[in-house]
């Protein structure tokens, strides 16, 4: 099957690019990225449609003509990707007006655990039992506790993560 | 009248579409949105039912939408093993619907300015019945996309500064999974010139090997970050547990099921030749030992869920990649013994929340005398997640150790021991939830020394203390039928192993599948 090359170049870049664009940490330039990917991958469908050249889809009078199906997948890859990107880019506002910014922020709970590894803590739900097992009640020791309670109270301060999830389902 | 009821499988897919349309047209009245959502989802329950028992007895049922031939127009197929995975898939989407009810807030309030959820609600179910049922990759891709976009909506209900944290990372995620599925979907229409799955086997058969292996390989990388798979499986406990309660269940429930299926699909009917034996046992064995231990050092129960999930979606790989008859059957049992009870957990979580407050483990306690009814709602579903016999947990597990062990090379022994391990350490993460959440008394009822009750104490000043409320109704009994029903699978254990294997034994056949879709053309 013989191949336009400036199409395949053409997918090259766009599809570099927007790998490129997509490893970045603000929400808008992932979009941009997305956008190119998206683009150079309908050229891709174009290419798989077949040798250039051909006529779009006609009454069938011997001659060759173009295959309809990859443009129509290419069609409702386009309207994908646009809804997608609006939301995106709506996604994108909402983070800016929240935040200042839009860059994608890393797992808060994530950093919560190395820096629990980094203390050499416990787990936060870790029992410590074992030194007080005759009585049932007093199972968490006294130090122990106040730790636990100080992250956590250090952690509802600055990550608003913490704050937002009781109300997830918590209130009417 | 055959022809009439194949129309039968278009159902999953419309009317949950119409439903959303009229929702929207309805948005100032949640009691018609409340209605015309149960009734569309009332429908499709029934209508999949029907297909499942017409698939099993008639073999697969098969529309061309639109008259247009399969190999040129959307086709779209109910085998067995669609049918099934419909079936539980939109039992628990009901359910789920019921409880939001209960829940309130996903409707109208605070959080959401826009009655939005019903709609999208709706559509997910229709993307998510659209993916099970598509018999051409292109399709199954627009599938995932209706759920995808839907799912989008979801998860960053309200707009929340943790939800929309979250859901960047999952929308990014998704729109890295939708690139690659395209790219794969243009690759092969390029080398075989269809994405009908019926007719791709055969043009696939023809092609060389290493380009088959670049096509099989760019589909499962697809199919694995939507089904959460070790080493793409990193998103998911990170997006999931902000969303509301509901949401979630039906997330944890569905989504990462839909994955799973599209590698089943592809898996016997494209690349029957070559199964990567060694490549998915490896992958699927990472996954379980991974999740779960991700799933132990977490402190949150919605966390623990999430990373439990990750681990779970190993079981079901491990029975796909040992491509056997009975691999694919415990594969296909898992996952609706899994869809279940992974959902029911995700309500039960739900509730907790709404009852304390708060998931967070350190900050639990003393719920089992204080919400008893909550303890056996979670304490049923815990148990069936780690296998404990009579559960289907069990039951899956052992179908899958069985099929592990009938194989006999060295990888498969080390899946088998794999799970039994992953068994045994999901059994540990559920009893410590069950000893932080709802045995060991909370910490500041040892401190006031008061009756633990835990229900409105005037002197218990906590955060939580507005917020102890009785369950409300609404919430607990769709949790209750969900639980009831993931028992039932137990109970109705014997019948759906046999569909499972009919099931896979249609899949290994293949031809019913390819006669059902071609066959319609002429």
């Amino acid at each position: 099957m013989s191949v336009d090359l400036t199409l395949i170049i053409a997918i090259g870049v766009l599809v570099a690019c927007g790998t490129t664009l997509v490893l970045e940490r603000s929400l808008t330039r992932i979009l941009v990225g997305f956008v190119l990917l998206g683009n150079g991958v309908n050229l891709f469908f174009i290419v798989a449609s077949g040798p250039p050249g051909a006529a779009p889809i006609v009454r069938d009078n011997g001659e060759r003509m173009a295959d309809p199906l990859p443009q129509a997948m290419a069609l409702t890859a386009i309207v994908i990707t646009l809804g997608v990107t609006a939301f995106g880019l709506a996604l994108a506002y909402r983070t800016w007006q929240l935040e200042g910014h839009d860059d994608v922020q890393d797992d808060v709970e994530d950093a919560l655990v190395i820096r629990r590894a980094e203390r050499d803590d416990l787990s936060a739900s870790f029992d410590e039992v074992d030194e007080s097992l005759p009585e049932e009640e007093g199972a968490d020791l006294p130090a122990v506790d106040d730790e636990v309670t100080d992250e956590n109270a250090e952690t509802a301060d600055d990550e608003p993560h913490n704050d937002g999830a009781p109300d997830a389902g918590g209130t009417r | 009248m055959n022809h009439l009821a194949s129309q039968l499988v278009l159902v999953p897919v419309i009317v949950p579409l119409l439903g959303a349309g009229l929702c929207l047209a309805f948005g100032r009245s949640a009691r018609a949105q409340r209605i015309i959502s149960i009734v569309a989802l009332a429908l499709v329950v029934a209508a999949a039912a029907a297909l499942l028992w017409r698939a099993d007895q008639f073999g697969p049922q098969s529309v061309n939408v639109g008259g247009w031939p399969a190999d040129i127009g959307i086709s779209l197929v109910a085998d067995r093993l669609s049918a099934l995975l419909l079936v539980v898939s939109t039992i628990v989407t009901f359910s789920v619907l019921l409880y939001s009810f209960g829940q309130g807030i996903v409707e109208f309030g605070r959080d959401t300015p826009l009655s939005v959820f019903h709609p999208t609600f709706l559509v997910l179910s229709a993307g998510v019945s659209a993916a099970f049922l598509s018999a051409d990759l292109f399709n199954l891709f627009v599938g995932f996309e209706i759920l995808l976009a839907a799912s989008y909506v979801l998860i960053t209900l309200g707009g929340t500064e943790a939800r929309v944290r979250a859901g960047t990372i999952y929308v990014v995620v998704s729109l890295i999974s939708s690139v690659l599925f395209l790219i794969s979907i243009a690759a092969v229409y390029a080398a075989t010139g269809t994405v009908n799955l019926a007719a791709l086997p055969e043009r696939i058969a023809a092609l060389p090997e290493p380009l088959q292996l670049v096509l099989q390989l760019m589909l499962l990388l697809t199919f694995s970050i939507k089904a959460a798979i070790f080493p793409l499986s990193a998103w998911l406990p990170d997006s999931y547990p902000t969303a509301p309660a509901p949401v979630t269940a039906v997330f944890a429930g569905l989504l990462t099921k839909v994955g799973i299926y599209a590698i089943i699909r592809v898996q016997t009917i494209v690349f029957p030749d070559q199964p990567l034996r060694t490549l998915l046992l490896t992958v699927a064995i990472l996954t379980m030992v991974v999740g779960i231990l991700g799933a132990v050092a977490q402190s949150d129960i919605k966390r623990l869920l999430s990373f439990t999930l990750v681990s779970h979606i190993g079981y079901m790989l491990f029975g796909i990649a040992l491509a056997s008859e009975a691999g694919y059957a415990g594969a296909i049992f898992y996952v609706i013994h899994h869809i279940t009870v992974q959902t029911a957990l995700f309500l039960v979580a739900g509730l907790i929340e709404y009852r304390t407050g708060t998931t967070q483990l350190d900050r639990l306690g003393g719920l089992a005398r204080a919400a008893p009814v909550l303890a056996v709602l979670f304490f049923v579903p815990a148990m069936n997640l780690a296998g404990i016999p009579p559960f289907s947990g069990f039951l899956g597990k052992l179908a899958l150790i069985q099929a592990g062990t009938e194989a006999g090379d060295w990888l498969a022994y080390a899946g088998v021991g794999a799970s039994l391990a992953v068994s045994l350490l999901t059994l540990y993460a559920v009893a410590k939830t069950w000893n932080r959440a709802f045995w060991q008394p909370r910490d500041e009822d040892i401190e006031h020394d008061t009756p633990k009750t835990g229900a409105l104490h005037p002197g218990q000043a906590t955060m939580t203390d507005d917020k102890v409320l009785r369950l409300p109704r609404g919430m607990a009994l769709p949790t209750l039928a969900l639980v009831a029903f993931s028992v039932t699978l137990t109970l109705a254990a014997g019948p759906l192993i046999g569909v499972s294997q009919r099931a896979a034994a249609e899949l290994q056949e293949r031809t019913p599948y390819i006669e059902a879709v071609l066959g319609d053309a002429e």
